[in-house]
């Protein structure tokens, strides 16, 4: 479905003087710094997966998805999305992708969402019946009928995040590129957008790109995330290999059946203590999380017990944070 | 037919979404016709004090004036896409352009249409049709025809402006005003029979930015004035071609700051 190869893109910088003279200068401005945004990134998705592409602000992830989308031209490596070139072959791609960027609405802001819909379904000569079933379907998991006579620049940023995903489906696409599509949203109108890309995923076998802050998206949806820092890839897997590669430490809590004076176990830190329910702090590979469950029924009395992984935000901060974790990518574990 | 149905599509909405403040939208209009009768006003005021200029008489000049007013009022209804382009790339809106499956230029023409341009339309022809009631032009089947092309060479003229000023701003973000010049200076300019001004004038706004291709030159066969000119009738018979040829130049150039912005961005 998507192959990238060596990807890279540098950015010419230009410096933009302002007024008359300034914006005069400036077609003739030579001004400018080199910023390297994407530097030899690879990977592969295929057909019907869900990848989450993340980084930090400025890693290159916006200018990636440009370039799967045919916004930008790479500056050397390769592209392929569906067989096209996105670049060379936009038009064609265009039609074969549907685009969410959640900072910028793609539809007509004067019109009100049917208008909008409409004219996407001339642009992109969806057959009536399509177009019909697909409104219907988007109508009833997203409950576009509460605000389809609203011109969108009057919608909600909810209203108008599922106004937009459903415009970007409705000429049916192989991939669905969504770049922050829960930004800002409430607990509420989040879930309800991550219901359905998993539905439409699964039921549509539509491919999604999925980039994001908010790592409950990535919980929630992606089996496989892409990791890029600086530029460059730094892991590509599974979240739980991430999470097995990274979690060098868990935490167990216990709620003792009473408040014991010496509840100091070997190999584990207390974290906290709260009465009868205390926090540790363990690495798996010092005590498997067996044994240091073993070790605490030998010496106390429980009600209950429960092991955590870390966050993923924890995760995701400690690969920033520490190259020595950046991973080839393709190694396996 | 894709193209043209979807265009008319689009115009349609714009029409409807102008027409939802009906009372301005009238109000706007009548401005406009207002304020380009006193601006012809101006030049009669001149003629009443000289009669004549360079041979041209006031009602001649009229029609010169009706000509290129017409052709930049249409030229700004239709080309408004352009003229406001600006606008929209600041917003970032260009990454839009880029992922639907049509052309940069056809979208981004037949994003805006401005109908209230038709208030100046209307002036326009009014001073034109009124000099013509004037002056005893012998109209025929090939002067009717030939006024047409030149009317729609003209206003791709003027919308060929709008798209150079909307391509440089893929590299200065800002549009630059300099465009301004050409084309309300154009209007005005064009108002005037060209052999008023200084020779290396008249061949920039003939040969560079063809101006007198579509105002002037087809004047001077409408009116029959080619002989008194010395202009030759090979060249004013292909002049208002030269429109066409301009905009399909400033359609490379739009092309050209495309590729700039997919490989640069902002």
């Amino acid at each position: 479905m998507i192959e990238v190869d060596n990807l890279s893109k540098i950015f010419k910088i230009y410096h933009h003087r302002k007024g008359f003279f300034g914006s005069f200068a400036n077609l003739f401005s030579r001004k400018h710094r080199i910023v390297q945004a994407v530097d030899k990134v690879s990977f592969t998705v295929k057909r019907g997966e869900i990848v989450g592409y993340l980084g930090p602000n400025g890693a290159g992830k916006s200018t990636t998805i440009k370039m799967l989308t045919g916004i930008l031209v790479p500056t050397s490596g390769s592209v392929t999305v569906n067989g096209y070139i996105p670049h060379r072959q936009r038009k064609e791609n265009a039609k074969h992708i549907g685009v969410v960027f959640g900072q910028r609405s793609h539809l007509w802001f004067d019109l009100p969402v049917q208008e909008s819909f409409e004219l996407l379904q001339r642009i992109y000569r969806i057959p009536e019946t399509q177009y019909r079933y697909n409104v219907e379907m988007f109508d009833e998991l997203l409950s576009l009928g509460d605000f389809f006579q609203t011109p969108v620049r009057q919608l909600s940023l909810g209203q108008r995040m599922r106004a937009d995903i459903a415009a970007a489906l409705l000429h049916n696409p192989d991939i669905l590129f969504l770049d922050e599509p829960t930004i800002g949203l409430d607990v509420v109108a989040k879930a309800r957008i991550r219901q359905f890309i998993q539905k439409i995923n699964a039921e549509r076998q539509v491919t999604i790109v999925l980039t994001t802050h908010d790592l409950d998206d990535v919980e929630k949806l992606c089996k496989r995330v892409i990791l890029i820092d600086n530029a460059r890839l730094c892991f590509d897997g599974e979240l739980a290999r991430l999470r097995r590669l990274l979690s060098t430490e868990r935490l167990l809590t216990v709620d003792y059946a009473e408040v014991y004076p010496d509840i100091s176990i070997p190999s584990a830190h207390v974290t906290y203590q709260e009465g009868a329910r205390v926090q540790y702090r363990f690495s798996p590979e010092e005590i498997s999380t067996a044994d240091l469950i073993g070790a605490i029924l030998q010496k106390f009395k429980i009600i209950d017990i429960s092991v955590q992984e870390p966050d993923i935000e924890e995760l995701i901060k400690t690969v920033y944070e520490d190259n020595s974790l950046i991973l080839p990518c393709g190694e396996t574990t | 037919m894709h193209h043209l149905s979807l265009y008319f599509h689009f115009v349609k909405l714009r029409i409807r979404s102008q027409m939802e403040y009906r009372l301005s939208f009238i109000f706007d209009v009548c401005a406009q016709a207002s304020i380009s009768v006193i601006d012809f006003f101006m030049i009669a005021l001149l003629f009443n004090r000289f009669k004549e200029l360079a041979g041209w008489s006031l009602w001649e000049v009229g029609f010169l004036y009706g000509m290129i007013g017409i052709c930049f009022a249409v030229a700004e209804m239709v080309g408004r896409g352009f003229d406001v382009f600006q606008r929209n790339i600041v917003r970032g809106d260009f990454d839009t352009v880029l992922i639907r499956p049509l052309g940069t230029f056809f979208q981004v023409f037949a994003h805006e249409f401005l109908l209230r341009r038709l208030g100046r339309i209307v002036q326009a022809l009014v001073v034109f049709l009124i000099a013509n009631s004037q002056l005893t032009v012998a109209w025929s089947l090939t002067k009717v025809g030939y006024l047409f092309i030149s009317l729609v060479g003209g206003t791709c003229f003027f919308v060929g402006l709008f798209v150079i000023g909307a391509t440089s701003c893929f590299w200065t973000v800002q549009s630059i005003e300099i465009i301004n010049i050409f084309t309300n200076g154009g209007v005005f300019m064009g108002s005037y029979p060209f052999s008023i001004y200084r020779w290396w004038f008249r061949h920039f706004f003939t040969f560079i930015v063809p101006l007198a291709c579509v105002n002037y030159f087809p004047s001077l066969f409408l009116l029959e004035k080619i002989g008194a000119s010395g202009v030759s009738a090979i060249g004013v018979h292909l002049a208002p071609f030269a429109g066409f040829l301009f905009l399909g130049i400033t359609v490379l150039f739009w092309r050209w700051g495309v590729l700039h912005y997919q490989s640069t961005g902002f």
